[in-house]
């Protein structure tokens, strides 16, 4: 198959699936097998297009002049690649999962949830594929609308108001701040494709540089930079798959994608390097790393905690990205790839918790891990790899992420990733502990009940909590393929 | 002010529309709003005839005899726009008038401050 | 030998379809003779369009009499687009007009109804093609007087209120450009546009033309509702038959702005309206005022119909900032933004009648829960309502990119924010009744809501579906506004 039609389908795969998924509506199991069809077929598409990547080519494929000179444009290069990997592969483990979930709570609407999560991949799609920045933005804001439904799923007060804040802080950032900055972009470079090396360099100099990042940064909603992140937990009142989307796959990864994509391919690595506005940018993210892991401890409901934990992560990926230099950008990279399937981990075993124990804080959890062993050794994995201990994939990124800031001299950098794992520690590996070791509390009786209630939860959940688990050890033996996937992108 | 006589027609103009937007802004009775609105139109309807003047003109109409005479005729166009625009000022008046009597029909008044009370409650 | 007549036609053929309706008197009748009419108007009107991209310029002499004594219609890039908006959104609102019309009036009127939207689409469609100015007066009164009509025609009583308010201010607009058009007759001797054009710049910036080009101003945005001069709208807006609300939001304000174009840049000439009055530092504060306070307003009604009037009042708003930048790019936005809004706005007040004829109203309360019981209206709504913000891939978008680049152009960062601004704003307004109508379970009570009708459904849905098409696809919208703008430039000193 050519690159370009490869291309083509992958945005096209998810968006047609949501139609038979649709009308499939009344006959739950033939929806469910249409949408794991739909996601093995697309990420079947996707792999097609790896080893023209990894060889050095960057398929192109143009869509329609959408405005005159800014067509809607794709390219695949290897961030984009990394990413629409990670999303198209996580779908079909995600699907696995929302079967199991969204029968087990008997979810209400579950047709719409399939025919908005589908359309949801296809915009991640394009995001990750994109060749310009107005593409990119185009399926940013597809990704907001397509996701809103999702997060107000429950259709309840509390849906409402996280819904209100998700699509407020999002839709207000990219227009208020990102399409400015775009729009200033078109304007003093004339065009907005993505060029290695960047293409705002000779054309703004001095504080316009500092303004531009800031509107950027800020307009990225989706990165969750402090004081931007309120969205974050905000969407929690969605379903458990759901988070696990929003938080690990599509949307903040998106976001954090966009921050890189802008900082390699608008700014160029070694222009924002030489112009020193990355060092600010750096000590928002170092802030953003500690109050969040901070705020994470004081939350007691397990969901929010993993949502200021993912708040926490993604600011490491834009720590890489302003620090500017090899390390950096290759932390930041595989970051992206190692958070979203520890993260996902951790959502799918919030997930499995509630579905089979109904509990959602942390506090009563004590003593569940001997019920449920396997999901509490799942997470237990999953939190090693956020944590950034071997042998977890984690352990890479932050390996490098540390390198970048000691090779830009920036000591005290090192030191807040330090100190941010220790946090990790705690805040993380405390609830596992509790789950294996934690006396069981409160009135005698109900916990007596429980333990006899309570066991795994179903299976669909279980499989998929298993392939994520494990794919945090296998990225721990295979840096190598990420590394040499992305070292195209910025020069040691 | 030597230009004041033979700007006499303006200043009337003037005065009439001023006049008149002040009935139409200030009176709360339908009614007197139209009347304003009348007067405000009737100055418009002076300030083109007035235009048409031409000095020491006579009627435009050709007499057997005069052509080419040397005769000087007042500008009859502005006369044929003005009653072009008078026809609509006529409309724009049964229309309005109609439309204070369906006003009566609903309300039962046709003062303005008394409408917007009975519709506050709702 | 038809073919050349077609400028006249576009006129003549729905002025005496008008009468015919009213002698018709079943509503039904009257209905197919107006939507035959409309159709064929649109076919005229799409054809003068290719006509002039083809070849340039049409003019057509009335009665044989040639210019500057007669009166001539000429139909440029301009004013063939402004046509072809008119006669689509007409055709549109005819189609849709049938069941709604019947469940708002009672069987008497609709003939009267139909005879007075005739009436005021062909005064509408005269204003554009005109190019002689008293002429354009003339057809303004006829679409005004008729559209004071159609919204006296509103089941509820204020609509009486609301049509006597915008008769007064109407006339007192229109007047106003009377005696504008009068006092440029005093200036130069003629009324025919294109010879006004030639000939002012040999009469100067007189006393007369100063003030003829204040009344013209002052005038044509009273028609055009720029803020401050708005007042008559919302209520007009809100107490109208839909459908007539649907065809006045996406036309007359529209026509109103073409209005103010041909007066600016045909009649006084880009450098006259650009230097010689300081237009930028009178209408953009305005325009930009009107985007803030109008779009905070429209968070702030019950109503729906009236959100959107208030909502109108802010996106001619974009309009005028557009045009008070009076440079190529903001000229081609001002335009896009008219098409694209014209479109939106038309769409979004046909959904709007949808849920009219099914709720009963559309108050906000009203539409608790509708998203499940009338599926395609509400989501029609929705994409409406994300044109109407200026989410990527909607025709709302484009007009904003436009706007935004020629802010930027221009240095002006205040009136960017502003433009931002006003997007966020409408994303409150428009999510209020998303929230309504998706999130809030139906009240017990509500009638038994089933999805509108077909015939009323795939008119809105058009409309809708264009507003979408046109933020993909900008070849034709843009293409023709930044030609357009680039002949009111170029081709007018």
């Amino acid at each position: 198959m050519s690159g370009d039609g490869a291309i083509l389908l992958a945005i096209l795969i998810p968006l047609a699936g949501a139609v038979p998924i649709a009308l499939a509506g009344s006959r739950p199991n033939l929806r469910e097998a249409l949408t794991l069809v739909t996601a093995a077929a697309l990420f079947i598409v996707v792999l097609t297009l790896v080893p023209e990547v990894a060889a050095g080519d960057r398929p192109r494929a143009t869509l329609i002049e959408m405005l005159p000179g800014l067509p809607l444009a794709f390219e695949v290069e290897p961030l984009g690649m990394l990413f629409a990997l990670i999303a198209s592969g996580l779908w079909i483990v995600n699907s696995i999962y929302s079967i199991g979930y969204m029968r087990a709570n008997k979810e209400q609407n579950q047709t719409r949830f399939y025919v908005c999560f589908a359309l949801a991949i296809s915009s991640t799609m394009g995001i990750a594929l994109a060749g310009n920045m107005m593409t990119l933005f185009v399926f940013y804001e597809a990704l907001t609308l397509s996701t809103y439904p999702l997060v107000t799923h429950k259709g309840n007060e509390d849906a409402r108001r996280g819904g209100r804040t998700y699509l407020g802080i999002l839709l207000s950032t990219s227009i208020g701040l990102q399409l400015l900055a775009i729009l200033w972009t078109w304007q003093v470079a004339g065009t907005l494709d993505f060029t290695l090396g960047g293409i705002l360099d000779g054309k703004v100099s001095g504080p316009v540089v500092g303004i531009l990042l800031l509107l950027y940064m800020y307009g990225i909603g989706k990165a969750a930079l402090m004081p931007l992140h309120r969205w974050l937990p905000a969407a929690m009142v969605a379903p458990t798959p759901v988070s696990a989307l929003l938080h690990a796959v599509a949307v903040v990864k998106a976001g954090v994608f966009t921050v890189l994509k802008v900082v390699i391919y608008i700014f160029g690595v070694d222009f924002l390097h030489l112009s020193g506005h990355g060092q600010w940018l750096a000590y928002i993210a170092a802030a953003t790393i500690l109050i969040a892991s901070l705020v994470a401890m004081t939350k007691d409901n397990l969901k929010a905690r993993l949502a200021y934990s993912t708040v926490s992560q993604l600011a490491y990926i834009v720590l890489g990205a302003a620090l500017a230099n090899f390390w950096g950008i290759m932390g930041g990279s595989m970051h992206l790839a190692m958070h979203a399937v520890g993260k996902i981990t951790l959502f799918f075993c919030a997930g499995a918790i509630y579905t089979a124990a109904h509990k959602t804080e942390i506090s009563e959890m004590n003593g569940l891990g001997r019920v449920m062993p396997f999901t509490f050794g799942a997470f237990m994995i999953g939190a090693l790899s956020i944590v950034g201990l071997p042998p977890m994939g984690g352990l890479w990124s932050k390996w490098y992420l540390a390198m970048g800031a000691l090779e830009s001299d920036q000591i005290l950098l090192v030191g807040v990733l330090m100190l941010s794992s220790l946090l990790n520690v705690a805040y993380l590996m405390s609830i596992p502990v509790r789950g294996f070791f934690g006396k069981v509390t409160g009135s005698p009786g109900s916990a007596e009940g429980a333990a006899v209630v309570i066991k795994e939860a179903p299976l669909a959940c279980l499989i998929a909590i298993g392939l994520t688990a494990s794919g945090c050890i296998v990225l721990f033996f295979a840096p190598d393929a990420l590394v040499s996937l992305l070292r195209p992108l910025v020069s040691p | 002010m030597a230009d004041f006589p033979g700007l006499f027609n303006y200043w009337i103009v003037i005065v009439l529309m001023m006049t008149g937007f002040y009935v139409v802004i200030a009176r709360g009775n339908l009614v007197k709003k139209i009347v304003g609105l009348n007067i405000f139109q009737t100055s418009v309807f002076i300030l083109y005839i007035s235009m048409g003047k031409v000095d020491g003109g006579t009627a435009p109409i050709i007499v057997e005899g005069t052509v080419g005479a040397g005769v000087t005729y007042s500008n009859p166009l502005p006369h044929v726009l003005i009653l072009t625009a008078i026809v609509v000022g006529i409309a724009t008046t049964a229309l309005g008038l109609a439309l204070i009597v369906r006003i009566k029909e609903a309300y039962g008044t046709i003062e303005e401050d008394e409408i917007f009370a009975k519709d506050e409650p709702e | 030998m038809i073919a050349a007549h077609l400028p006249v036609l576009q006129i003549v053929v729905p002025l005496i379809a008008a009468p015919i309706c009213l002698l018709l008197r079943r509503g039904s009748l009257a209905w197919g003779l107006s939507l035959a009419v409309s159709l064929a108007v649109l076919v005229i009107a799409a054809n003068l369009l290719t006509q002039v991209l083809e070849s340039g310029p049409i003019s057509y002499q009335l009665g044989g009499w040639a210019p500057p004594w007669g009166i001539e219609y000429r139909i440029d890039v301009l004013n063939s687009f402004v046509l072809l908006i008119v006669a689509a959104i007409g055709a549109v609102v005819l189609a849709y007009a049938r069941r709604s019309v019947a469940q708002e009036l009672p069987e008497s009127q609709q003939s009267g109804f139909y005879t007075a939207l005739l009436l005021c689409l062909a005064g509408l469609l005269g204003v554009t093609v005109t190019g002689d100015a008293f002429n354009l007066f003339v057809f303004l009164e006829i679409s005004s007087l008729s559209s004071y009509v159609l919204i006296s025609m509103g089941r509820d009583r204020r609509a009486l209120t609301a049509a006597f308010q915008y008769l007064v201010m109407g006339t007192i607009g229109a007047t106003f450009i009377v005696i504008g058009i009068g006092l440029l007759y005093m200036a130069t001797g003629t009324l025919n546009m294109a010879d006004l054009g030639a000939r002012l710049p040999a009469a100067g910036a007189s006393r007369t033309v100063l003030a003829a080009f204040a009344f013209l101003t002052v005038g044509a945005t009273l028609k055009l509702a720029l803020f401050p001069l708005h007042f008559w709208l919302p209520n007009a807006y809100a107490y109208a038959p839909s459908a007539v609300t649907a065809f006045l939001a996406a036309t007359a304000t529209k026509v109103s702005i073409y209005i103010l174009l041909r007066f600016f840049y045909t009649i006084f000439g880009p450098a006259f309206a650009a230097a010689d009055i300081t237009l930028q530092s009178l209408l953009i504060p305005l325009a930009t005022v009107a985007v803030l306070v109008c779009s905070t307003v429209a968070i702030f009604q019950n109503n729906v119909k009236r959100m959107l009037a208030y909502s109108s009042i802010a996106q001619i708003g974009y309009m005028m900032i557009g045009i008070g930048f009076g440079t190529a790019t903001g000229l081609t936005a001002g335009i896009v933004h008219l098409f694209n809004h014209a479109l939106t706005k038309g769409g979004l007040f046909l959904v709007l009648g949808c849920v009219v004829l099914r709720a009963g109203s559309c108050r906000l309360d009203d539409l608790a829960g509708l998203g499940r019981r009338m599926p395609l209206t509400m989501f029609g709504f929705v994409l409406g309502g994300l044109s109407l913000i200026g989410v990527p891939l909607t025709a709302g978008f484009v007009s904003k990119w436009y706007l935004v680049q020629a802010a930027i152009e221009q240095g002006n960062w205040l009136v960017a924010a502003a433009i931002l601004a006003g997007s966020l704003l409408a994303l409150i307004y428009v999510w209020r009744v998303v929230e309504a109508a998706y999130l809030r379970p139906a009240p017990e009570n509500a009638p038994e809501a089933a999805e509108a009708p077909w015939s009323m459904l795939i008119p809105a849905w058009i409309l809708i579906g264009a507003s979408v098409y046109f933020g993909v696809e900008t070849s034709l919208s843009v293409g023709v506004a930044s030609e357009a703008a680039r002949f009111l430039l170029g081709g007018a000193g």
